[in-house]
């Protein structure tokens, strides 16, 4: 065990990791911050994704100790200063784009990377950059429809409505 | 418009703002202090007999609390069957015992044979490989067929046969039906396969026990979409832990399917480790684990077989299935290939005679079991093949070929000849919406521009009927169902007229906290912040059946509105005390009571409080407090229909099928909320597409699971699917609940496989590829473009 300081959602935080720690269990056995989730353990569905120095990584296969001293931001640090959800969750909860909400946090930090890079997105760019996440329970049509919404794009001819 | 809130409005979710900030609270944000961790060790091999198990090396090693085996749980019952099936012959279904730890065999990649538990997870991990098990291998039983001959190897050495049970239904019409065939003018046959699934709820299961010794009560923490029925199937018939000493919380749940609604081994384990430790133990699936270790899906093989007439009339179908039951009865497994498969087969069509014969087969595989439609996409798949395959081999238009043989708006309630009553459904006017919605007419054009980029494009039809709303309670008792399938509800009138709910339904991702809200709000006129929604929680709710089978609001809702109703009418009789009036004059209107024809009125809140400050009250004909819990059994099932097109083009040079478009046009009823709705549609829509492409569950020669893991099972992702058109203003409102609703949750996924499919093969005989007249499913590109070129 060794003690292991990194920056969380913009606060220093210390906690005790093995070695074999993998950020996913730092986050949320070593801190406490459940919001990140496990659904895996090929580094397939995305449920895990975090920010690290402003790039989207499955916190499950990212070893704790090799991003010491890193700015990680996880899906608890979405909202806005307010406490109100951040455009991107606002976007999600507008167009329904979760269900059982357990790959949504993976599913935000994705979309928030994609739109940092590409702020405004084509539907298959957006299918394309999701690829990594999966989702069992909407189909991805209101996914796709909510980050296309969030980047600011017209959303409303969109078919099933 | 209706209003936000109320019933028809596509109200936002509320339970978002919680899961889209990370405070969502699922079972494994759960820890509790002193807790333990349980690692399960599981049979490597499909087929064999434990010679030992040495546990002495791990259990000395640092952090392990105890390592545990079957001899642990002598006293324990097996995993119990929830559904007793009777052959054809009249005699009960073979059932073996279900241990919770292999007892001398394991019979499944997968089969638990003991359990580290230690101080830290990795410290149970570390000592598992400690744990010394000596198997001795066995023949592994996997083909269905070669599991039935003579002489096979059986799964269960105790059992007469590896056949479950052989079911006929309905046997009596058996020959009636032969006989149809015998003066038929068209027979058309199909042999095919439904491909075994995997649920892969994106939450992994997880369960945690919990023990109070001062007390003797019992807690477990798990992934359950129905937590009252683990609480009864394993407090009564595995660890003899009566209710009361019992509680079982289903938090937020990642997503079932149907994966969660049966009683694990793990539930148990935990529950009774942690009595025999006095700590909390834990159990958190990794993903390869819930492979091979929750509940498959679908797994038949079939031959069916149509008879017509001369006019194109169906005149009688017969079908022979063999059913994959795995290793071992899961919860409701029996009941799956049966009563949720057979009594479908009439489809939308009045076809009179139909015979369904069912085969129940164990192998060396993991439990098959409900997944997502259950038994109802296993049927629809088979009949929308065949009048595909029907109308080709006819040359008549699949479309009209359907429409010839729909049962007519005009003659509902309709008897058909495998049991159930359809209440309603206006088939035509589906059909019709898919024709306009997915632009039929301008397919033509679609194609030729297809082909100018040289891919084949097709079009597939669907049309399905379910029965949902699962179950009149004393009907399923005489099909064998060991449970009751009523659901229900306790509304908590709040003395400042806020309203806590506490239903028997289990949300797990359906949006019961908004939807069901919308309900109670619109039936009392209050706004629906004001309802709060609680489940999940054997300790505060009602007995309940829990979440699956699209019976949610139908069933749930409806327990929802008979106890709103009890509220309602206790509510007037205190504002008639209250305005001096009679209670017949008293009406509730936008959340005030009015003595009809004056403008004498109370509001809402002055009568909650009136309930509980009983100052100014009828205390001698009324008592106090405005609470009241309803339990409904449903008279009937729901049937849901609806028609779905599929458009695909096919890559004629690596036949890789890219889906272009999908529509689907549902009648459910009445709605609650069109946002959430479609919602489902679309999730279903995804699951179907998923088995008809891209999903499949392989066992090689040997039983080891092939596709165990997101890198070999395939997953739909984004950029497999396109947006889909989804409508459901086709409305026959269900006539005998109080919503008129008939359920959403499994439609997609029941319809979309057979228009998949059946549009690939329509663009290859559009391409003058005739001869292929079936693609089993996966239609995957080697398949696609062995049929093209075989």
């Amino acid at each position: 065990m060794a003690k292991l300081t990194m920056t969380v959602n913009g606060k220093t935080v210390s906690a005790e990791a093995e070695g074999r720690t993998l950020l996913s269990s730092f986050l949320r056995e070593g801190l406490g911050m459940t919001g990140t989730h496990v659904g895996c353990d090929t580094s397939q569905c995305g449920a895990c994704v975090v920010h690290v120095d402003g790039q989207a990584v499955k916190s499950c296969t990212v070893l704790a100790h090799d991003v010491a001293g890193a700015d990680v931001r996880t899906i608890e640090g979405m909202a806005n200063p307010d406490g109100s959800l951040g455009k991107i969750q606002q976007a999600f909860q507008d167009h329904h784009g979760l269900q059982c909400g357990f790959c949504t946090p993976g599913m935000v930090m994705s979309a928030a990377a994609l739109l940092a890079e590409n702020p405004k997105p084509t539907e298959a760019e957006v299918r394309h950059h999701l690829e990594g996440n999966i989702c069992r329970c909407t189909g991805y049509h209101n996914i796709v429809k909510a980050v296309l919404a969030a980047s600011g794009q017209d959303v409303s001819k969109i078919a099933a409505e | 418009m209706p209003k936000d809130g109320g019933i028809g409005a596509s109200t936002k979710r509320r339970e978002d703002v919680r899961f889209l900030t990370g405070k969502g609270r699922y079972t494994d944000d759960i820890n509790i202090r002193g807790q333990l961790y349980a690692h399960f060790i599981r049979s490597d091999v499909a087929h064999g007999r434990i010679r030992s198990i040495d546990t002495s090396a791990a259990e000395a090693m640092p952090g392990v609390a105890k390592v545990f085996t079957s001899k642990d749980f002598e006293g324990a019952g097996g995993l119990p069957c929830g559904w007793q099936v009777t052959d054809r012959f009249g005699k009960p279904m073979q059932e073996p015992k279900h241990p919770i730890l292999a007892e001398g065999k394991v019979r499944h990649v997968g089969d638990p044979i003991a359990v580290v538990v230690a101080e830290t997870l990795e410290q149970a991990r570390d000592a598992a490989e400690a744990v010394v098990i000596d198997i001795e291998e066995l023949e592994p039983v996997l083909d269905m067929k070669a599991a039935l001959a003579d002489g096979a190897t059986k799964v269960h050495d105790d059992l007469a046969s590896n056949l479950c049970y052989d079911w006929g239904f309905v046997e009596e019409n058996k020959e009636a039906v032969n006989a149809a065939f015998g003066k038929a003018a068209h027979v058309v046959s199909l042999e095919l396969k439904n491909n075994r699934l995997v649920a892969n709820p994106m939450e992994p299961r997880v369960a945690v026990g919990d023990y109070e010794d001062h007390s003797g009560n019992h807690t477990l923490y798990t992934t359950s979409q129905n937590p009252h029925v683990i609480r009864l199937l394993m407090g009564a018939f595995v660890l003899g832990i009566p209710e009361h000493k019992l509680r079982v919380v289903a938090p937020d749940v990642g997503g079932g399917f149907g994966s969660k609604i049966y009683h694990y081994a793990e539930e148990a384990f935990v529950t009774k480790a942690a009595h025999i430790l006095k700590r909390p133990v834990k159990w958190t699936s990794t993903r390869s684990e819930a492979f091979i270790s929750d509940a498959h899906g679908r797994d038949h093989v079939t031959k069916i077989e149509l008879a017509l007439d001369a006019d194109h009339n169906f005149t009688a179908i017969r079908t022979e299935t063999y059913a994959n039951m795995g290793a071992y009865l899961s919860t409701f497994a029996p009941s799956i290939p049966t009563w949720l498969h057979g009594t479908l087969m009439a489809g939308n069509y009045r076809t009179p005679l139909i015979y369904v014969n069912v085969k129940a087969v164990f192998t060396n595989t993991v439990p098959v079991d409900a997944y997502r439609g259950a038994g109802r996409p296993e049927a629809t798949f088979q009949l929308e093949r065949l009048i595909d395959k029907a109308a080709r081999e006819l040359g008549v238009d699949p479309i009209e070929l359907r429409r010839k043989n729909f049962i007519t708006a005009d003659q509902f309630p309709y008897q058909t000849p495998v049991a159930v009553v359809y209440d309603t459904g206006n088939y035509h006017a589906t059909m019709d919406k898919l024709l306009e919605i997915s632009d039929y007419a301008g397919f033509g054009a679609r194609a030729a521009e297809s082909a100018k980029r040289g891919k084949l494009r097709g079009f597939g039809i669907a049309h399905y009927i379910e029965a949902c709303g699962i179950a009149p309670s004393n009907l399923v008792g005489q099909l064998g169902a060991r449970a009751g399938l009523y659901e229900s509800a306790t509304v908590r009138v709040n003395a400042t007229g806020s309203i806590s709910v506490f239903t028997g339904s289990h949300s797990h991702g359906q949006g019961h906290e908004t939807s069901f809200a919308q309900v109670v709000a619109e039936m009392i006129g209050i706004d629906a912040g004001q309802v709060e929604i609680i489940h999940g929680d054997t300790s505060n709710t009602p007995m309940g059946m829990g979440t699956y089978g699209s019976r949610s609001l139908a069933v749930g809702g409806s327990a929802l509105v008979k106890a709103t109703n009890k509220i309602v009418n206790k509510a007037k009789k205190i504002a008639a005390h209250l305005l001096e009036a009679s209670e017949s004059d008293i009406e509730l209107k936008d959340g005030k009571f009015t003595v009809a024809g004056t403008d004498k009125s109370v509001d809402w809140a002055g009568v909650t409080l009136a309930a509980y400050v009983p100052h100014n009250y009828p205390l001698e004909n009324l008592e106090p407090g405005l609470e009241e819990t309803a339990f409904y059994d449903p008279s009937n099932f729901t049937y849901p229909s609806g028609a779905y097109g599929c458009e695909v083009e096919v890559d004629p040079d690596t036949g890789k099928v890219d889906i272009v478009a999908f529509s689907a046009a549902d009648d459910f009823g009445n709605i609650v909320n069109p946002m959430i709705v479609e919602g489902q549609v679309q999730g279903g829509l995804a699951q179907g597409i998923g088995q008809a492409l891209l999903e499949n569950c392989v066992y090689d020669e040997n039983g080891q699971l092939l596709s165990g893991s997101f890198m070999d099972y395939a997953m739909p992702r984004a950029d497999d699917l396109p947006m889909f058109k989804v409508d459901h203003s086709c409305c026959t409102p269900c006539t005998h609940n109080p919503l008129g609703v008939k359920g959403c949750g499994e439609a997609g996924a029941i319809g979309s496989p057979p228009a998949v499919v059946n549009a690939v093969i329509d663009a290859l005989h559009r391409a003058g590829h005739t001869h292929v007249t079936h693609i089993d499913m996966p239609v995957s590109p080697a398949r696609v473009w062995a049929a093209m070129n075989g």
